[in-house]
């Protein structure tokens, strides 16, 4: 050990060794845990979604001059791809839903950014606001299930940090701009909502059969039945009639 | 033919799931009041006992409130003035008037003074003349619709800082802070209830609801005393349109708006003598940020 350069090698590799275990000692943690794939598409011709008019706040009129806004009921992708469906699972009974990032519900140019917000029941999410115009926002759960609130978000106003103790699809509303509604959507387990190409994955399945359920604003809900294996993955495919 | 079928089912099918949670909300049976008919209320040191409250409540409130308090009593049908609320639902355990937060239940006192004070603009009159015990054990009464009261506590009281004097540049913080959080959104730039967003508000349940005028010479509902109107716009009027402010407006800042709220009001006022003197103008809903 005269060298100092060995020296630095040695401890480095010890570093690395540890740090090696370290994560190699969570990946043995998380090993068997499988994942729900798939994709989520809708049947037939996309329906039509009326535009809004947004004309009393000009500022939101404003934010969508070159891009005119629209009802957000169905947002259908290339190929009939359904965005904005929640995957959970029925009667999930395992531990809380450990998430690396908050779910984040923003205000944006008079809409609501995602549309559909999902998350597990006890989970906190946060709401912000990009807009330079007041909004307040109001979620409308059912009162013997969760407890609602009302709270008012001018421009520049911190973000809101809330959870749902129980699971349920909340509508979410803002008074001030009557056009702009989203939702909560509440489960109980690990979750999923499709992209803009109809893909989800849920993550983090212990292997055993679930029941997965499909949940679209107006679609209504479907399930299917699946089997995760250790660490594999299991695929549920949903396709949604318009209503 | 086909298109306007498609559109007017994909209509009904978002109105179906809107009014969903609206139907579907649970309602309980005289079986699950009889679990909380233990319910106590304390107002001052008076302690009020449900039970006493059964005989008070059939003769006063059961024609609106109804049996089990969920605001379905025999005159409840009838009461169907535009813009005037129905009688509350007991069961839901969300009160307007409340010195607590937002998503909190309200505090015994405030369940009382709601009695005592009655609702301006609408059915509900004041109790006033009941004594403090009766009107206590009807809090106590009020309580036991609610499994909410069983379980939870009430929200922790907003604090309200000792009102300062009135002064000119009070009032002229006041006009910023009204235009800084939009007020006028709703209650418009003059505080006549005509703001761009006043003709689509609607209650909770989805009935139209009109927001506070204030030059019209009517009382706010959760009561008229400067303490009154910081509580309304720091707390929020849950289960109607009006947020919580708490978050947006600073206890300093907040007194400035109830001095600048009351230079709209038609009972003369201090701060009504000097808007006049000061000559203050509407807010200008297009000015930018500050600059009013």
């Amino acid at each position: 050990m005269k060298n100092p350069r060995n020296y630095a090698v040695l401890v480095s590799a010890v570093v690395l060794v540890c740090c090696g275990a370290l994560i190699l000692g969570q990946k043995v943690n998380a090993a068997g845990e499988g994942k729900i794939t798939g994709t989520v598409k809708l049947d037939g011709a996309a329906p039509h979604m009326k535009g809004i008019d947004m004309s009393k706040d000009p500022y939101c009129s404003k934010a969508h001059a070159s891009d005119p806004a629209h009802l957000e009921t169905y947002v259908v992708g290339a190929g009939g791809a359904l965005e904005n469906v929640v995957l959970s699972i029925d009667g999930w009974s395992g531990s809380a839903q450990v998430t690396t990032a908050i779910p984040v519900f923003d205000q944006k140019n008079c809409m609501y950014s995602p549309h559909v917000l999902a998350m597990d029941a006890g989970e906190t999410f946060k709401v912000e606001t990009s807009d330079q115009t007041a909004h307040n926002i109001h979620p409308l759960p059912n009162p013997m299930v969760n407890v609602g609130w009302n709270q008012s978000q001018p421009p520049g106003a911190p973000p809101i940090e809330k959870s749902w103790k129980a699971a349920e699809v909340i509508p979410v509303k803002c008074n001030i701009h009557p056009w702009m509604n989203g939702w909560f959507v509440v489960v109980k387990g690990p979750y999923a909502t499709t992209d803009a190409n109809g893909k989800y994955t849920i993550a983090g399945v212990p292997p055993g059969s679930y029941t997965v359920t499909a949940w679209q604003e107006a679609a209504g809900t479907q399930t299917q039945k699946v089997t995760v294996a250790a660490g594999g993955s299991a695929t549920a495919d949903f396709t949604f009639k318009a209503k | 033919m086909r298109t306007r079928l498609r559109k007017w089912s994909l209509l009904l099918g978002a109105a179906a799931v809107l009014a969903l949670p609206l139907t579907s909300w649970a309602q309980l049976t005289q079986f699950d009041l009889a679990k909380t008919l233990n319910a106590e209320s304390h107002v001052g040191n008076v302690t009020g006992h449900a039970k006493d409250a059964a005989a008070p409540y059939r003769r006063y409130c059961v024609g609106c409130h109804g049996p089990l308090g969920d605001g379905e009593g025999e005159n409840a049908p009838w009461m169907d003035a535009p813009m005037y609320q129905k009688p509350r639902n007991f069961q839901l355990g969300v009160f307007k008037c409340r010195s607590t937060p937002t998503g909190t239940l309200p505090a015994d006192q405030d369940l009382y003074d709601a009695i005592t004070r009655g609702f301006d603009r609408s059915n509900m009159p004041q109790w006033n003349t009941l004594t403090k015990q009766e009107r206590t054990d009807l809090v106590a009464w009020v309580k036991h619709f609610s499994p909410r009261f069983a379980t939870e506590k009430p929200g922790a009281p907003i604090p309200i800082p000792p009102e300062p004097e009135v002064t000119p540049e009070r009032i002229k913080a006041g006009r910023e802070v009204f235009a800084r959080v939009q007020c006028w959104k709703c209650h418009g730039v003059q505080g006549m209830a005509n703001g761009p967003s006043a003709s689509t508000l609607t209650d909770d349940l989805g009935r139209p609801i009109a927001p506070f005028n204030f030059t019209d010479g009517s009382r706010p509902k959760c009561g008229d005393t400067d303490q009154d109107i910081y509580r309304i716009f720091m707390t929020g009027l849950d289960g109607t349109p009006m947020p919580s402010f708490a978050d947006n407006i600073k206890p300093e800042e907040a007194w400035d708006l109830v001095f600048y709220l009351r230079t709209f009001m038609s009972q003369k006022s201090k701060e009504k003598e000097l808007a006049k003197q000061l000559a203050l103008k509407p807010v200008d809903p297009n000015a930018p940020a500050g600059q009013q």
